[in-house]
């Protein structure tokens, strides 16, 4: 729609986006001066290049991207099952992560290998919840949801006994990786390539996803393949959550209220919340990681504590002032 | 316009209809023409919006055909592409929700959907549509109103802006007249009926307002719930004798001076 208005919110959110990445780039152990990072940046020598280009940059670029999959695949669950308390995780795809990774965790796996177990098991989440919601009758969402949640409960329950059986030494990884933690990640060039591919699919199916979000009877009678748009909703928000949840372990909150906060912000027009989701979710994860590794230093939080923390009371915040202005 | 006044538009054959233990309707061979109102009468539970959303492709036939006409051809719906069936018929709900908030204009405009490509934006002929569906149903100055807040007479009315905006030839309408006052009862049946006669479409109404169906409608199709029904024009089939018995209740015809009117006894 032309309109002025999300054109200057897209371009503020951009500019957040930056600055959230050179603000992380900036802060740490070692405060790194602006002519210091434009040296960096521009090529000539300096003695802090190899803690920003080899440590905190790759970081934080991890951090971004987790964050623009997660806000992402919060939105498309929310439009898919036409629930606003839908999130990234709800169909048991970081529970199947979460197993997987926990396990080979307590086989002692070498940790390089953790994201790709972490992968595997949210792929097997995903096809399981897709086979047993199949079915031939009409989409339902609500056979999807069932199955997805109950799966969710029950990778739940593994989780707590890989809990219970792991090693003491081995607990803390666990629970950093549960909360999630971005201390040594980095973003495969796998997920450099199929974000963009994503990204551009979902645009093009933007219109479509205002349409499902009426109801599916409606979307169908307006002219869409609802059963097609649900399973391929379905199966792009659940990669993007697999590939986030690989990188980052399960950060709640992001999800969740980034989609949200940008509903009551920006519109509800999924052609424009879907960027502004994922410049927004980028933003505030990278912000939320630079605040994890320097608020108790030189202690790390695991990044999940400080999404959760300032998430919550942000989002009430913004739901409070929605409500007064309608 | 060319077309001929009374071409057909859709048809049925041998269509059946049942839900779970019961069957609805047994081998509807029924047909809608262009200028024809068809009123859709029966009792709770008679399977009127199962027939409905059966006809408009959104839930699976179970057995029987329905064929819909393009240029004098009929073709199966099933073979047809959903976008190009949402540009031939538009269905408005009986029941519409909102799980997300959204404004007037942008659910009005939803009904431009299938119209518009995917590389395409919605253009100024799309929004001069859908404010015109907006005025036609008194909703202008709403635009920006959450839909949420309106009350469920505007909700409805919003409703069938958006089945106007859809501009297909044929409309299947369940309950059009809930939640309105009088005022806008009559309004929507004119527009209904205007759009039939006028614009050549065709349309089936569902409905229980007896009156209304008498005064705007110019056919009739009856389901009775058990696999029975009786279709025709208005004076061959509207009668108190038929009524008392699709509807288990006796109804009493009066006439009056601008035509007939039916009365529970």
């Amino acid at each position: 729609m032309p309109h002025s208005y999300p054109k200057t919110a897209i371009l503020t959110l951009i500019a957040v986006c930056i600055f959230s990445l050179i603000i992380a780039l900036k802060t740490g152990s070692v405060a790194i001066g602006w002519d210091d990072l434009w040296q960096i940046f521009t090529g000539k020598e300096n003695e802090w290049r190899e803690l920003v280009m080899r440590l905190r940059l790759p970081r934080t670029l991890a951090a971004l991207m987790t964050g623009a999959m997660l806000a992402m695949a919060g939105c498309l669950m929310q439009v898919l099952l036409r629930n606003p308390l839908a999130d990234p995780y709800i169909m048991g795809v970081s529970g199947g992560a979460a197993f997987a990774a926990l396990g080979a965790m307590l086989l002692g796996i070498a940790s390089t290998l953790i994201p790709i177990a972490a992968f595997v098991g949210a792929l097997f989440s995903i096809l399981l919840v897709f086979l047993v919601s199949r079915g031939s009758g009409p989409w339902s969402s609500t056979r999807m949801l069932l199955s997805g949640v109950v799966l969710a409960a029950g990778w739940g329950a593994l989780i707590s006994l890989v809990l219970a059986l792991g090693p003491d030494n081995s607990l803390r990884g666990m629970l950093f990786w549960l909360m999630g933690d971005l201390s040594n990640s980095t973003v495969p060039t796998a997920v450099w390539i199929s974000f963009p591919v994503l990204l551009l699919l979902l645009l093009l199916r933007s219109r479509s996803l205002n349409i499902l979000a009426l109801g599916e009877v409606t979307a169908a009678a307006l002219g869409e393949n609802t059963k097609q748009l649900g399973w391929l909703i379905y199966f792009i928000a659940s990669i993007l959550t697999a590939m986030a949840v690989s990188i980052a372990g399960s950060i709640g909150f992001v999800g969740l209220i980034i989609p949200h906060a940008m509903r009551l912000i920006i519109s509800n027009d999924h052609r424009l919340l879907l960027p502004a989701s994922a410049l927004a979710g980028a933003s505030f994860l990278s912000l939320a990681d630079t605040l994890a590794r320097t608020i108790v230093a030189p202690l790390q939080l695991p990044v999940g504590v400080i999404t959760a923390l300032t998430g919550v009371p942000l989002f009430l915040y913004l739901l409070h002032r929605a409500r007064l202005h309608t | 316009m060319s077309k001929p006044s009374h071409a057909g538009i859709l048809r049925t054959r041998n269509l059946s209809l049942s839900i779970p233990g019961r069957l609805l309707l047994e081998s509807l061979d029924w047909q809608i023409q262009r200028g024809e109102t068809w009123a859709l009468l029966g009792r709770n539970g008679s399977g009127k919006s199962t027939l409905l959303h059966t006809l408009a492709g959104v839930r699976a036939l179970q057995s029987g055909s329905i064929e819909l006409a393009d240029q004098g051809q009929y073709h199966a719906i099933e073979k047809i592409p959903r976008r190009e069936i949402a540009r031939q018929m538009a269905l408005l709900q009986q029941h519409t929700t909102y799980p997300f908030d959204a404004r007037v204009i942008q659910m009005v405009l939803a009904g431009r959907h299938p119209h518009i490509g995917t590389w395409q934006q919605e253009g100024a002929d799309d929004f001069a549509i859908a404010r015109q569906a907006l005025k036609d149903m008194d909703l202008e100055g709403l635009e920006q109103r959450n839909v949420s807040s309106l009350s469920g007479g505007e909700a409805r009315r919003l409703a069938f802006a958006t089945m106007l905006t859809q501009q297909t030839p044929l409309l299947l309408l369940d309950e059009p007249s809930n939640h309105l006052d009088i005022g806008h009862q009559i309004q929507i049946m004119r527009k209904a009926r205007y759009l039939v006669e006028e614009e050549n479409k065709a349309a089936i109404i569902a409905i229980h307002d007896l009156n209304l169906a008498a005064r705007f409608c110019s056919h009739v199709l009856m389901l009775f719930g058990d696999g029975r029904y009786l279709a025709g024009s208005l004076d061959e089939v509207l009668s108190s004798k038929q009524l008392s018995e699709l509807y288990n209740y006796p109804i009493e015809q009066l006439l009056w001076d601008q035509g007939r009117c039916f009365l529970p006894g």
